[in-house]
Order: structure tokens, then C-alpha cells, then sequence
């Protein structure tokens, strides 16, 4: 049997029987990459949306800065974000190093970029629209980024799912700062890199075709929420 | 908005302060080497209805976006009146709904204008029935026929409650009914007290509506004149070419 | 605004306020790749976790890695293969109470066909000879790792300069140089433990494992709770304590993968001069 149909196999009978450990991870993966995702929006959402309609010195920089962020090797950001959790480092007496948070806090940076360069250019777009209307309507700052940032929320969705593709299947930056400890810190993609290190690569890739599905799972369902939500609240 | 320079009346008459609600005072607006206003100067009545016309391209928009400060002028000053200082709103040409729907576009504009959460229901319900939008609450805005629009804009214009409206060709572009819908809604709002400057280049509804009307032309003033002596006795060779149906070119 | 401003600064903390510490103590052990791939703490710890009612959490990296994470005080004790840098971090103050462990040996795994014929060899000199012709490709970890170390001292020792389109060095841990191993058809040099719970052999075999030379010590370490004020060091010690003492000891020769040990206690305290 070669380890292609092996690794179906093994996927298949993980998921039937709900093996224990796999829930385990794949609720973690989820929860971690959920509030990642969750903080990057809380964060980049309105500097992205600052960054589309407000001019100040220095925006176009940030503009350029962000854009490059997308780019952020995660391994970098995981050392980064370790040299500063460390319990030597500047927020060591937090003690979040080898936890959850620390994975959440490197995600949300990995995250961040994507969630403001995506949504300043589609904020872009609508601002050039709603401007004078605006601003006849003397509407202050925030009620421009307000309206501007409800009305492109259906467009936002696919800025929301390329942050959620990006944390879910990220694995360098996770590894350094949760330190993969089994029960505790181990997600998806660690174990994924874990199983290849012990050279069971069956179980890898079984973890890997799983990790697939609920990402497609993931964007399935999102896609119909967009699609209800749409119907339901036409914009 | 950016404030639109107000400026201490003190340097004009005090009866032309007493009367005005505009005063332009030399504006000139240029791009590129074209001239889209050179040297307005006009004192806009206080009251009433005052109607600037003109053929396409004299500047009439340019100059109602300067007045109301989304343009800067290159030189010279908008002079509002105190009274009407943050109550003013722009009906444009082409209006810019946004996607919600109807019942959405006048809760979105009545909470920038402050209006208490509680408050906004009954007040939609108002600007519904002036707009004559019933039964098209929960409609998408930008499905409505041209005129539904527009009237949905004149309305959303209303709900913050503005002392000074601009009209920049509501009805252009419109058919007769709807123009009649439009125009209703501005007897009915001048009616209230409410400062309008419309323009049309519409001579029948100018005639219809008209307190005073201003002629533009190649971003000049040719004419200013109560609406009886603007039409029956204009002063510039333009004006009556105009009037009597003939392109200005 | 400031309302709108609180809510959001709330929901931030929300978001990031998992319980980061489980109620329950524990301690960091910060562990070299091999003694976790091999299963080894899945063994282990569940009984002295039952007795002590302290949970050991494992962060396993390279030796080097895990000796720097507990420079840096991210860690409770480390457990790793290097008895030059475990000397070096005791003598700089960052670790205490230094004991042996365990052992067992390096081996050098290659295809079964055994191109450069090192099967049969009797020396490992001989064997590192054969492997410098160049007939098959030899992997390097290339990571300063503690199997990096060996290796390169090896080579050293026999006075041979590895280079050549024969000799890659990868730069990644043991499991990824095995992969790489199997899948260029050559040799590399990997610890027992490793080597019996790595999954992905394909027609790989264990073609030297003699000699005394191959020998390879575990050690474990306290991190100093002077140098790192931080660190859990009343169940640390007791973890320590109790991997030295003839009940760890006897747990650890009992852990076989196919009826094969991977391991061979030898607790004793380090002395460095
Ligand atoms: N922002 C602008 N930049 C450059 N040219 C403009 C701008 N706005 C209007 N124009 C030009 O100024 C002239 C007057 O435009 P406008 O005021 O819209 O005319 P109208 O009297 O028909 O409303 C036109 O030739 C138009 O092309
Ligand atoms: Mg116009």
C-alpha cells in the first residue's frame, strides 16, 4: 500500500471515530486561529479603513509598509514575538511563552497585514463613491469609516477567509512560540510537522487532508453565511 | 464637511447683511489652463427660492460645490451667513445612495445628523411620506426607478433638518411626473421656511419656482434679476438667446 | 466614542485572555527532538505525573535550541546530548545540578544495497573512509546539533575534510535529515532512539553501530532558579530527582520500541572541575 492511499485511510478512520487527541488539536487549531483572526479584524479593519480615507504624513509609507508585512516570514515573527515573551524578555512576567496566547499573539501579527492591505483597497474603492455624499452630509471621521466599513462588508468576507487560510495553515510561527506540547500548545500544523519528523508520513498527510477539509469546511460555510446574510440584509 | 469660510459680515452693508445668505465675493476656480469660474461675486438672497441657470458646462455645479466647501477656490471667499453655518445640505445632480435600503439610507443619515437612536423611527416615517417612498421601505436603494432616487435624496437631505439646501438639477433627466413629484417636494420644504438655491437649466420650472434667478455663463455672471424682470425683460443678448430656446455656444 | 473605544479594547482582552495556566502546576522541560520523537515521555511522565500531581509539559528542539531556551529562562530543566555545551551552560551559570542520564549510540543508516560497502566494515574509521569516496550521497544535519557535533568530530578525528557534491548538509533536525536520508537512497549518522521510532525507513538499515566512539550521553540539568528567579524549581528537582532515582531509572530500561531498548540508564552526578 503506498503512504498516498495509506494517508487516506488513516484520515478517514481519525475522523469516523473521533480519535481523541485529533478533537483535541483540531479544537485548538480552531480556537487559536479564530481569536488570531478575530484580533487581527478588531485591528486591522480600522487601520485599514483609517488608511483608505484619512491623509496624514506618512500614510503612503504605511500603505507600503503594510503591504510588505503580508510577506512576514512567519519564523521571524515567531522569534520576534519569543525574544519578547521570553521570560527575560520585555512582557517575560506575563508568562505567556509555551501557552496559547503566545500562538494567538504571533497569528494576529501574521494576520494583521493581510486584514489592512486587503481592506484599505477595497475601502479605497467605496470611499471614492461615497465621498462627497459624505461630506455634504457632514459626517465626521468615524461616521465615514463607519458607513464605509458596514457597507463593504460583504466584500471584506473573502479579506476575513485569506486571514483565516493564512493563520489556520501557518505552522513556523506556532512552533516556536507554543513550543508544540502535546495537549496543551499542539495544533494541526505542528503535529503535521511532528508525525513528518518521526517519519510517519501517512499519519502526516492524513493530518494534512484533514487539516484541508475543514479549511474547505471553513470557506463552505462561510461562503453560505455571506450568501444568507447578503439575501437577508441587501446592501 | 470642510467648513465653508464664514466669513465676519461686518465687511458688506448692513442691509446686504441682512439679506444675504450666500455671498461669493470674487471666487476664481481654474484647472489646467481651462477657467471654470472667474470672478464670481453674487449675493444670494436670504429667502425664497433663488434659481442659478445656464448652459452645460458654465460651472453651475463647480460653483454650488464651492459654496458649499467640497472645492476650495483658488481665490476668493464663500461668505455664509451665520444663521445657516452647519445647517446646509447639496442635492446633487446624480444621486450617490448608499447600499442599503431605503428605510437604511434615512436611518444612516439621521444618526450622522445626531438623531437619537429612538427617535429615528417616526422621523423615517415622516421623510417617507414627504418622499412619497411608501411601501418601498425595505427596498434596496439602488434598485429604485431615477426618480424614486432622487426623491429618497431630497428626503435624506431633510432629515438633518438644513436652514440652506443646494439643488443641483434634481429633476434633470427626469420624466414630467417625476419632475412634478420633485418639485412638489421643494414648494413644500421652501414653504417651511427653508433657504433653496436651485439649479436648472429647466426654463419652465425655473419660471415655475423661481424668486430670482442668476444667469451663468462660461463661469461668469451675466445677470441676476427678480424672476418677473428675468424673463420678461432680460439684459444681455446671452439671457434672451437662452430664453428664447436658441444654443449658446 | 470612548464607549465604543472600551468595548473594543475589552474584546481584545477577551480574545486573548485564554486561561494561559491551567490551575493545575507544572513544570517546562525543555527536551532534545530525539528522547520525544522516540515516544519515550508518552512513557514516562504519565507516572510520575500520578505520583507528584505535577504536570511535565515538553517543548522538544535541537539540543543547542533547548539549551538556549533555558539560558533564557524559558524552561524548568532540560534533558539533552551534548556533554561539551551542557558543561558550558552549567559553568555559565545558568544550570545546576548536572547529572548523566541515559544512553545509547549513534548508528550510521543507509540503503540496504550498501553502495559504499560500510556493512561489513570492522572500524569506524574504515567506515568514514569508505563514506568519503563519494559513491553515495552522505547527509549532514548541518545544525549544531548534538548529532552534528559527533558527526563533524568524527570526521575531524580521521582527518578527513568532508566536501564534495557527495556531502549535503541540510540544516534541519533529525527527523527531516532521516527524510531527506531515504529519500536521496544515502547515508547519514543518527542516535538509536531516533533512528528504531522513525517510521519512514523505506529499504533503510542500520549499517554500523559498534564501537565506543558511537557512544551517546544524555544528560540532565536544572535551570539555575538564581540566574532565573522565575523557574519551578521545587518540582524540577523533584522531577530530576525521581528520573535519577532507581524508579525512573528502571522506567527508562523498560521502554523498548519492537521488543528493541532505546535507552540505557546510567544516572550519576556531574562533576566539572
Ligand atoms: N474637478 C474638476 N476638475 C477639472 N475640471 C472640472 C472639474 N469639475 C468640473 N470641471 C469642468 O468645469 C466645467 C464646468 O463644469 P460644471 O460646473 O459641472 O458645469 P455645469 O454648469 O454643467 O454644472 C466643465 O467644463 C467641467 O468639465
Ligand atoms: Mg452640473
Amino acid at each position: 500500500m503506498n503512504t498516498l492511499t495509506e494517508a487516506f485511510l488513516q484520515s478517514f478512520q481519525l475522523m469516523i471515530t473521533l480519535d481523541e487527541t485529533l478533537v483535541e488539536v483540531v479544537l485548538l487549531s480552531l480556537s487559536v486561529t479564530f481569536k488570531a483572526v478575530s484580533l487581527a479584524c478588531l485591528i486591522g479593519l480600522p487601520l485599514g479603513t483609517a488608511l483608505a480615507v484619512l491623509k496624514f504624513p506618512g500614510q503612503k509609507t504605511l500603505v507600503v509598509l503594510f503591504n510588505s508585512f503580508m510577506g512576514l516570514p512567519p519564523v521571524v515573527v515567531g522569534l520576534v514575538v519569543y525574544l519578547i515573551l521570553s521570560a527575560n524578555g520585555p512582557l517575560g512576567p506575563l508568562g505567556l511563552l509555551y501557552t496559547p496566547t503566545a500562538m494567538i499573539i504571533a497569528q494576529t501579527i501574521l494576520v494583521t497585514p493581510i486584514i489592512v492591505a486587503h481592506s484599505r483597497q477595497i475601502i479605497v474603492l467605496l470611499a471614492e463613491e461615497y465621498d462627497e455624499t459624505l461630506r455634504s452630509m457632514q459626517a465626521s471621521r468615524m461616521d465615514i469609516m463607519g458607513t464605509l466599513l458596514w457597507d463593504s462588508r460583504f466584500s471584506l468576507f473573502t479579506t476575513v477567509l485569506a486571514g483565516l487560510g493564512r493563520a489556520f495553515s501557518e505552522v513556523g510561527a506556532v512552533m516556536i512560540v507554543g513550543g508544540n506540547i502535546n495537549h496543551f500548545t499542539r495544533i494541526m500544523t505542528t503535529a503535521i510537522a511532528l508525525q513528518t519528523s518521526r517519519g510517519d508520513l501517512a499519519l502526516a498527510l492524513g493530518l494534512g487532508i484533514i487539516l484541508l477539509v475543514l479549511t474547505i469546511s471553513i470557506n463552505a460555510l462561510a461562503y453560505g453565511l455571506k450568501t444568507t446574510w447578503e439575501k437577508h440584509s441587501y446592501a | 464637511m470642510p467648513k465653508a469660510k464664514i466669513l465676519d459680515l461686518n465687511d458688506f452693508s448692513e442691509q446686504r447683511k441682512q439679506q444675504a445668505s450666500i455671498i461669493c465675493s470674487s471666487l476664481f476656480f481654474q484647472r489646467g489652463k481651462k477657467k471654470i469660474l472667474s470672478n464670481i461675486s453674487i449675493t444670494i438672497p436670504k429667502t425664497g427660492i433663488s434659481v442659478i441657470m445656464g448652459p452645460n458646462g458654465a460651472g453651475k455645479s463647480v460653483l454650488l460645490r464651492t459654496i458649499i466647501g467640497l472645492l476650495k477656490p483658488d481665490s476668493g471667499h464663500v461668505i455664509l451667513n451665520p444663521e445657516f453655518a452647519g445647517k446646509t445640505a447639496l442635492v446633487f445632480q446624480r444621486p450617490v445612495l448608499i447600499r442599503r435600503t431605503v428605510y437604511g439610507n434615512l436611518h444612516h443619515a439621521l444618526g450622522i445628523a445626531g438623531v437619537p437612536r429612538r427617535q429615528r423611527k417616526s422621523r423615517i416615517e415622516e421623510l417617507i411620506a414627504i418622499g412619497g417612498l411608501a411601501g418601498l421601505e425595505n427596498h434596496p436603494a439602488r434598485s429604485l426607478s431615477g426618480g424614486e432616487q432622487q426623491r429618497l435624496q431630497m428626503v435624506r437631505t431633510l432629515s438633518s433638518n438644513p436652514k440652506l439646501i443646494l439643488l443641483d438639477e434634481p429633476s434633470a433627466s427626469l420624466d414630467p411626473q417625476s419632475t412634478h413629484a420633485i418639485e412638489e417636494i421643494i414648494k413644500s420644504t421652501s414653504d417651511k421656511n427653508v433657504k433653496l438655491v436651485l439649479v436648472t437649466h429647466d426654463i419652465g420650472q425655473a419660471k415655475r419656482l423661481a424668486d430670482d434667478v442668476t444667469f451663468i455663463h462660461k463661469g461668469k455672471i451675466l445677470e441676476q434679476n427678480s424672476s418677473p424682470d428675468y424673463f420678461n425683460s432680460p439684459s444681455t443678448p446671452e439671457v434672451k438667446s437662452y430664453l428664447e430656446g436658441d444654443l449658446l455656444v | 466614542m470612548t464607549r465604543i473605544l472600551a468595548r473594543w479594547v475589552g474584546l481584545v482582552f477577551l480574545l486573548l485572555g485564554t486561561p494561559a495556566h491551567s490551575s493545575d502546576e507544572y513544570i517546562l522541560l525543555q527536551s532534545t527532538t530525539s528522547t520525544q520523537n522516540s515516544g519515550l515521555y508518552e512513557f514516562l511522565l504519565p507516572h510520575f505525573e500520578d505520583v507528584y500531581g505535577v504536570k511535565v509539559k515538553v517543548v522538544a528542539v535541537g539540543t543547542g535550541q533547548a539549551l538556549y531556551n533555558g539560558s533564557r529562562c524559558n524552561g524548568d530543566i532540560v534533558i539533552v546530548h551534548s556533554p561539551a555545551d551542557e558543561r558550558e551552560f552549567v559553568k555559565a551559570g545558568y544550570g545546576i545540578d548536572p547529572h548523566n542520564l541515559m544512553y545509547n549510540r549513534f548508528v550510521i543508516v543507509g540503503p540496504s544495497s550498501d553502495p559504499a560497502g560500510i556493512g561489513k566494515i570492522e572500524t569506524l574509521q574504515e567506515a568514514f573512509v569508505k563514506l568519503s569516496k563519494g559513491l553515495a550521497p552522505f547527509i549532514s544535519r548541518g545544525d549544531d546539533s548534538g548529532t552534528h557535533k559527533k558527526e563533524l568530530s568524527l570526521w575531524a578525528k580521521y582527518e578527513i575534510s568532508p566536501t564534495g557534491d557527495w556531502y549535503y548538509e541540510v540544516g534541519s533536525g533529525m527527523g527531516a535529515t532521516l527524510n531527506i536520508t531515504v529519500g536521496l537512497e544515502g547515508y547519514t549518522i543518527t542516535d538509536l532512539g531516533t533512528w528504531l521510532s522513525f517510521a519512514n525507513k523505506s529499504n533503510h538499515v542500520i549499517l554500523y553501530e559498534n564501537g565506543s566512539e558511537m557512544f551517546n550521553q544524555y544528560g540532565i540539568i536544572m535551570v539555575n532558579p538564581d540566574h532565573c528567579p522565575n523557574v519551578n524549581s521545587e518540582p524540577a528537582r523533584e522531577f530530576l530527582n525521581w528520573m535519577v532515582s532507581p524508579m525512573g531509572q528502571q522506567l527508562i530500561a523498560q521502554y523498548k520500541i519492537d521488543g528493541k531498548q532505546l535507552f540505557y540508564p546510567n544516572a550519576s552526578p556531574k562533576m566539572y572541575k
